[in-house]
């Protein structure tokens, strides 16, 4: 990697002042992307704010909504008797993200703020109709993801936790890439309160949501709602691993199997 | 004392540093006043350099050196080299292009070599490295080696439509009449699919000058040290073989990817004169995916003819084997003389022709990865039985027993005599661990369930330990293939091994002390078996091939003669006449009374030399030899692989996997069977998840990384049935034959005829993977709809 200054901040406030008075800085938070990145010398910050000096991680049930700090780890959401208790579907989907080192390092707001296109949080926020609470307000997960590694953050904006509505029933499907088992295709399902919301990751440039499949399952909360759902293959990832229309069908299959897994 | 003897399960000796941390590879040896080196490589697939500009590197903060392929040239040294010199069917040599360690005019593949940087630290290196200015011409490239012969773009001059060589074996005429009378022909093609050796450590390397003695030291991680001192000194001309010290040290891995001489050990170990500092170089991962020799990549029609009784008449041959942008040390002989000579498999084929042309590709060079054409070979005969017993509408077990070789030793038309084996023996006890006759039931449960199953078989041969040195010769190879060893006795009983062949996971150091400790009948901890340093034993061949055999063989003679010659000394001290002394639980006894000397006292007389005519028998126990196999050896069996495909995703489960395999007299079970377990997963990884992809257009490596690059996890792999059939080898005392690469021979072929079989379709490609399985099921249903 080439050289840069580091900071380690104790405050929120720290950080931005910091990141106001450096040219080209970047948040780190656990660091499971851009390091690698920085290993490959393909980013060159003039300096890096280690945000993990902040006290953002806990988490917190109250008013039916479970709330997790950003700086929380994947680790300790995965194996929360909170979380498994309330949403178990976002623990399950915590436990298998990347590898134990990953879950070990990676935090809930390194993941929505970085907000990969098959990164497994995004598609709990999108899929549980989330709230992202930043340094400077609060976000509906409706407005935060907005295109390839693209959200609503502001220059210096940093999220600081984000609030899960405790759904019905819930499940995450993911079919993992062969490769890197980052999400080929990726599909949360839940039944809330507000509806029902279907969140599709990894299969196109962003996360996003898949109206025809909840129109179906909000008459029918059952698999065969969706069963016969054909996805269109227009916008969707082709590469190596699997043709556009491959990662259209797969998103049936894994919507499928996560209504099935919710019900269960 | 508990003798440990041969075919005990013993634990290994090395595991103790590596497990713990204390083994020592390239990357841990620290040189005084060393210097770290990083190589500028091409970012282009093809171009010509327009111009090198070191000016700014030179002057970078910690730079010791740059040096380019003009200063390589300037010294006057030679390039790389390929050892195996390849005849064409009209009678020409192999047209190959120079290989130059450091690019002079022209950039052949995405990670060719451009310029050395050498810097006090790494990062300075790096940081260097990325301002030496190249000016290039981009010229288009070809990757695909079926396109190669007709593309526009020629690779190296030397060689028109990119054809190295084309290359014949086997009897055209018999085999053209077996085809005019057969009353069947099966046909296929196949592709075997590139990949990328990935050995766990990276390539390293250290090359010292030392001015005191004007003489080289290279660290380096190497499977054969004393091959690279001897190319490196006899061809690219860097010093005499007697100022060229080579070391490989502990080695994580080589699986064929270790044995070539590759530009960055040559390069460090010449510019550690001209900086006169040591310089270290260890690949980055990226570095290992562009620059490590990679495997396979064929490209093959054939045809099978068979007469109305399912009796195999004729096999029809035809590869195109991509070598990469540059031959690589042993690559010419992987696609001709390690695959066409194994192409008869375990069948009695009188009539064999296959056609093999070796091309240039803007693409990593292609050689030696486990298993080395044998894998290729197996996957032809074994993909095309199994696909000709579906035509036939026969059982693949009954189409292969018809068919097979039953009468040892056995002349095949591709060269290979077949010594001894017993193909039925292990085809039975596969098909009984592996439940063959419950499979139609598992089959109609998993259909139930809405899954695809499937079964496929593979009923392997092999030739390991290549083979005698004349023979070898005479194809066209550039060295022998014996082995060395020396066995050093020292005074108080110990006893010290030195082979030629190296241990880079193999376990030598415990089965060649199980073989020297049994036979001496001593404790294994009084055995120490040194390699790896062309200091400390005097020549080898290294390892690959699963040739530790001859190796074994080697040190199993210099028993001999240690046997022989401590008896005379104990006849002497014992007062007895030689031809009384027997030798048995290491004790030396003269038969039938109880006078008797321990082993150790034996060795102490040797060397105090007090109670025996000098003048007669020399003092001390120390003995070599140089053992020339008189065959290869040929392990053979069936590996049988049944899975279980989801229709709705494409993926394959192996839902069983059973291994049999007959490696003759085994030494150390344990050891065997761990040596098949990494090979099957290695088959598996090629089978289905494994692909080296370069992109058509750019040349440039798709699968650079770990991210698209399917390495295979413990996860996707099933815990085998693992068992073992015994027909001993006639061709060494120890009975043994090579096991170290059959598992990733085999189990290719299992695995592809168990998918096509649950798929339902003759042709499809390795590696099997989700999205292509899936597509496959998608093409059959809607042609069927």
């Amino acid at each position: 990697m080439y050289q840069f200054q580091y900071f380690r901040p104790k405050s929120l406030d720290e950080a931005r002042k910091l990141y106001e008075n450096n040219g080209d800085a970047k948040f780190l938070a656990g660091g499971q992307t851009l390091i690698p990145t920085l290993k490959q010398r393909l980013a060159q910050p003039t300096a890096l704010i280690d945000l993990g000096g902040i006290a953002m991680s806990g988490i917190k049930v109250a008013g039916g909504v479970v709330t997790i700090g950003a700086g929380t780890k994947h680790f300790d959401v995965a194996t929360s008797a909170d979380v498994k208790g309330t949403i178990p579907a976002l623990a399950h989907l915590a436990g298998h993200i990347g590898d134990p080192a990953v879950r070990h390092m990676g935090t809930l707001g390194g993941s929505i703020a970085n907000n990969d296109p098959a990164a497994d949080y995004p598609a709990a926020a999108l899929g549980l109709g989330a709230t992202i609470k930043t340094t400077s307000r609060s976000i509906n997960a409706d407005d935060f993801f907005t295109g390839m590694f693209e959200t609503a953050l502001e220059e210096g904006e940093i999220v600081t936790e984000v609030s899960f509505p405790v759904p019905e029933k819930a499940a995450y499907m993911k079919f993992p890439n062969p490769a890197s088992r980052y999400a080929m295709v990726g599909v949360f399902v839940a039944k809330t309160k507000t509806g029902v919301r279907v969140a599709v990751t990894g299969a196109a440039s962003s996360v996003f949501r898949e109206s025809a499949m909840e129109a179906a399952l909000a008459k029918s909360f059952t698999p065969d709602a969706v069963a016969g759902i054909k996805v269109s293959p227009a916008n969707m990832n082709g590469d190596l691993h699997g043709t556009a229309e491959y990662r259209a069908h797969l998103v049936t299959v894994m919507a499928k199997r996560a209504v099935a897994a919710a019900i269960a | 004392m508990t003798a440990p003897v041969i075919g005990a399960s013993i634990r290994r000796k090395e595991d103790h540093r590596f497990i713990t941390g204390q083994g020592r590879y390239t990357d841990d040896i620290n040189r005084h006043g060393q210097t770290h080196a990083y190589f500028v490589r091409s970012p282009h697939a093809h171009a010509k350099l327009r111009g090198v500009d070191t000016s700014a590197a030179r002057a970078a903060k910690g730079v010791v050196g740059v040096l380019t392929g003009a200063d390589l040239a300037a010294d006057k040294l030679g390039g790389l080299i390929c050892g195996w010199m390849i005849t064409s069917k009209d009678g020409t040599p192999m047209k190959a292009g120079a290989h130059p360690a450091l690019a002079v005019d022209t950039v052949r593949y995405v990670g060719d070599h451009i310029a050395i940087v050498i810097a006090e630290t790494y990062g300075q290196a790096k940081d260097a490295a990325e301002l030496v200015k190249v000016e290039y011409e981009e010229l288009p490239p070809v990757v695909d080696p079926a396109k190669a012969q007709s593309d526009a773009t020629q690779v190296h001059a030397e060689a028109p439509r990119n054809t190295i060589y084309q290359w014949e074996i086997g009897n055209k005429p018999e085999t053209e009449a077996a085809f005019a009378k057969a009353a069947q022909i099966v046909k296929l093609d196949l592709t075997n699919n590139r990949l990328i050796p990935n050995a766990m450590e990276p390539r390293a390397c250290v090359g010292e000058y030392d001015d005191a003695t004007s003489g080289y030291t290279l660290y380096v991680t190497s499977q054969n040290p004393h091959v690279a001192r001897l190319v490196m000194s006899a061809f690219i001309g860097i010093a005499p073989e007697h100022k060229l010290r080579v070391v490989a040290p502990d080695v994580g891995g080589g699986f064929g990817s270790k044995i070539f001489i590759y530009a960055e050990e040559v390069v460090c170990t010449w510019a550690s004169k001209k900086v006169r500092r040591p310089v270290k170089w260890t690949a980055e991962r990226s570095e290992s995916f562009l620059s490590d020799a990679h495997g396979r990549d064929h490209v093959t029609h054939a045809e099978l003819a068979l007469d109305a009784d399912a009796k195999m008449l004729g096999l029809r041959v035809k590869t195109i084997a991509n070598l990469g942008a540059y031959m690589s040390t042993f690559s010419s002989s992987v696609p001709t003389y390690l695959y066409g000579t194994l192409l008869s498999g375990q069948y009695d084929l009188s009539a064999i022709y296959a056609e093999v042309d070796a091309v240039y590709t803007n693409t990593a060079p292609v050689d030696a990865y486990r298993g080395a054409g044998r894998p290729e070979a197996t996957y032809v005969i074994e993909r095309i039985v199994e696909e000709a017993a579906r035509q036939l509408k026969l059982d693949p077990v009954a189409f292969r027993r018809k068919n097979f070789v039953r009468k040892f030793p056995h002349q095949t038309p591709v060269i290979m005599n077949y010594d001894a084996g017993d193909y039925d023996a292990s085809l039975d006890a596969a098909l009984k661990l592996a439940d063959y006759a419950g499979f139609p039931a598992r089959k109609a449960a998993a259909k139930a369930q809405g899954k695809l199953r499937g079964l496929g078989f593979s009923t392997y041969i092999e030739a390991c330990g290549l083979a005698p040195s004349a023979a070898v010769g005479s194809l066209g190879a550039g060295v022998g293939l014996w082995e060395s060893a020396e066995v050093r006795v020292t005074p108080t009983g110990g006893v010290e091994v030195f082979t030629g062949a190296h241990s880079h996971g193999q376990g030598h150091e415990t089965t060649f002390a199980q073989v020297v400790a049994g036979r001496l009948g001593i404790p294994m901890e009084n055995v120490e078996i040194i390699h790896g340093d062309t200091n400390s034993v005097q020549f080898g061949m290294g390892t690959y091939g699963s040739r530790a055999a001859v190796g074994l063989t080697a040190v199993s003679r210099a028993l001999d003669k240690i046997e022989a010659k401590a008896k005379k000394i104990a006849a002497h001290v014992l007062e007895a006449s030689a031809a009384d002394i027997v030798f048995e639980n290491g004790e030396f006894k003269v038969a039938g009374t109880d006078r008797k000397l321990a082993f150790h006292e034996v060795a102490l007389n040797a060397y105090v030399a007090h109670k025996f005519p000098t003048s007669e028998i020399e003092p001390g126990l120390k003995e070599s030899v140089f053992h020339d196999p008189t065959n290869f050896t040929f392990p053979a069996g069936t590996h049988i692989c049944e899975v279980e495909i989801d229709p709705d995703t494409g993926v394959t489960t192996i839902v069983s996997f059973t291994a049999v395999d007959d490696f003759g007299n085994v030494i150390n079970p344990m050891i065997v069977e761990g040596q098949v377990q990494g090979g099957i997963a290695q088959g598996i990884g090629q089978a289905l998840l494994e692909h080296g992809v370069y992109d058509k257009d750019s040349g440039q490596l798709i699968t650079g990384s770990y991210m698209d690059y399917t390495m295979p996890r413990a996860d996707d792999l099933p815990s085998y049935k693992l068992g073992f059939t015994v027909t001993p080898c006639p061709s060494n005392p120890l009975g043994m034959k090579g096991c170290g690469e059959a598992g990733a021979i085999a189990s290719p072929a299992a695995v592809m005829n168990a998918v096509t079989d649950a798929l339902g379709v003759k042709e499809f490609n390795m590696p099997a993977t989700p999205s292509r399985v899936w597509a496959a099921i998608h093409r059959t249903r809607a042609a069927a709809e």
